[in-house]
């Protein structure tokens, strides 16, 4: 059975949701996949304690009262099928999805890059702590800290503290400087600006470390303490926890699978982004694509390209043409971001020959640096031939060594692990 | 949020809030940041790491079916849940 739909949007955070309201006030058949079982995305992540975010609030109401919307949550796209079509699968059952014109919403995910102990329970990506946070982790008691770089730091204690967390310090890689200069431009964009002034003072007594990075997280079964590196000297600092995380990648294995022009984008280390035109257009026919999987931009810029995005595809170029200013204010915004968070190259060697590069496969750094590309590495090593297929090892070999970056081919299906028996029906569908 | 779920995390029962994921019940069995969930290829401990569905560090078995992701799967009652530890 194949589900069809006029518009399909992949990813239900603020891009996805914005461009189904869009789509389906509009009259059409709208289909919402995610592979998250609550949708919002990263941003608006419902939990036990987390009811939707206001501004999510209003797009899942608008969206529940449109009988022309099918939100298919918990659910992964995992092959493309040729023209038009999606192999997808969730907990219970593989799902054909066709569709006449496809938005790809699909986000981004953190930058991690290998560190001595960064395999440490206790050790996540610091929205990754956020998210586990508001999925119902306790933290109550904990001693926290916040480590990488960009303003997400300071939204995942924020998290934290709010779940009874004891956030230690917050390590920001860039220099006090160039963060200055980003908190000032801040009054072109004043929803950004509460926003910030709102999380500083929140946690006004958290020590917030500015050209600063963790070392190394030390332990035996569990977290224990981290060194962090401050102009010049090291600290140890006793904690539960660390989210630690660089900023932000683009997810485009689904683009580039379906035959997206990809761009690096030189902003921000040159992470691959799906390359789209003014009217939010892949350079593949019928295909789209809106927010933070296009570049990272923040939540704001995300929402008014999803808007831009579904206008675009069903024809309503005017209505589309509208949004542009405000995409363009937080482009600028997204620029200043990326200008400020750039990551500092000293970031390239803290993993030592010993510290594992692929966690999948117990790959050491040393292990694929002895080879000169990715590929190699691959072939001799099994790096990046695990379960998460290189999504983690892959972009941080690309960081570290200058590898050309994993993630700018198409990917072989699936995309994700799946099922044998949703990949048997792809087989006899495709 | 009066509401809880009971759900058997490696032979062991335990109440969680409706909505929590299968992550934070792990952690709330075991000692937090302890968590635990599988076992790398060389033996070493792992838990999760990016809380989103991408570096499959948080792989239990749910319910017989091996390779589950825990943060992405929310509790069910009587669910039952096997990572590492046990």
């Amino acid at each position: 059975m194949i589900l069809y739909f006029d518009i399909l949007i992949i990813g239900a955070g603020p891009a996805g949701l914005s461009a189904a309201a869009v789509a389906a006030g509009c009259g059409a058949r709208v289909g919402i996949v995610d592979d998250n079982p609550l949708p919002g995305g990263q941003i608006w992540r419902q939990g036990p304690a987390h009811p939707p975010a206001v501004p999510a609030r209003a797009l899942l109401e608008q969206l529940a009262g449109h009988p022309n919307v099918m939100r298919l949550s918990g659910t992964r796209v995992v092959q493309s099928l040729g023209p038009g079509r999606l192999l997808a699968e969730d907990a219970q059952q593989s799902l054909m999805l066709g569709y006449g014109k496809l938005i790809l919403a699909t986000g981004a995910r953190e930058r991690f890059l290998p560190f001595p102990g960064w395999t440490l329970p206790g050790v996540t990506g610091a929205g990754g702590l956020q998210a586990l946070i508001k999925g119902g982790t306790p933290v109550r008691g904990q001693r926290v800290v916040m480590a990488g770089s960009g303003p997400l730091l300071w939204a995942a204690a924020a998290s934290a503290r709010a779940a009874g967390a004891r956030i230690v310090a917050i390590v920001e890689q860039a220099p006090a400087p160039a963060v200055a200069r980003f908190a000032r431009a801040l009054v072109h964009t004043p929803a950004k600006l509460t926003q910030a002034l709102r999380l500083r003072l929140g946690l006004w007594q958290t020590p917030y470390w500015r050209g600063a990075y963790v070392t190394a997280a030390h332990g035996d079964a569990r977290l224990d303490h981290v060194t962090i590196r401050r102009q010049g000297r090291e600290t140890l600092v006793p904690c539960d926890r660390l989210g630690c995380a660089y900023g932000l990648l683009s997810n485009t294995e689904v683009a580039a699978a379906l035959g997206c022009r990809l761009d690096l984008d030189a902003a921000n280390a040159n992470a691959p982004v799906i390359a789209v035109d003014a009217w939010q257009a892949s350079s593949v026919a019928d295909v789209f694509a809106a927010g933070e999987c296009t570049g990272v931009g923040g939540m704001e810029l995300a929402a008014v390209e999803g808007r831009i995005a579904a206008y675009a595809a069903l024809g309503q170029r005017d209505e589309a043409r509208r949004s542009f200013p405000a995409r363009e204010r937080y482009r600028q915004f997204a620029a200043r971001l990326h200008a400020a968070f750039a990551l500092d190259p000293v970031l390239r060697s803290l993993a030592r020959a010993d510290t594992l590069l692929c966690r999948c496969e117990d790959v050491t750094f040393g292990q694929a640096a002895a080879h000169d590309s990715w590929r190699s590495a691959k072939l001799h090593t099994r790096c990046g031939m695990g379960p998460c297929q290189g999504k983690v090892c892959g972009s941080a070999a690309g960081f570290c060594l200058g590898w050309q970056t994993p993630g700018t081919q198409a990917p072989r299906p699936p995309f994700a692990p799946a099922r044998i028996d949703t990949l048997m029906q792809g087989e006899s569908n495709s | 949020m009066a509401e809880t779920i009971t759900l058997e995390i490696d032979a062991r029962t335990l109440s969680v809030p409706a909505g929590s994921t299968v992550a934070a019940a792990i952690a709330r069995a075991s000692d937090n940041a302890g968590v635990l969930t599988r076992r790398s290829v060389g033996g070493a401990v792992r838990g999760p790491l990016c809380g989103m569905g991408i570096c499959q560090e948080c792989r239990v078995t749910i319910d017989g079916r091996p390779h589950r992701l825990a943060c992405q799967t929310l509790c069910t009652p009587g669910m039952v849940v096997i990572t590492a530890r046990s």
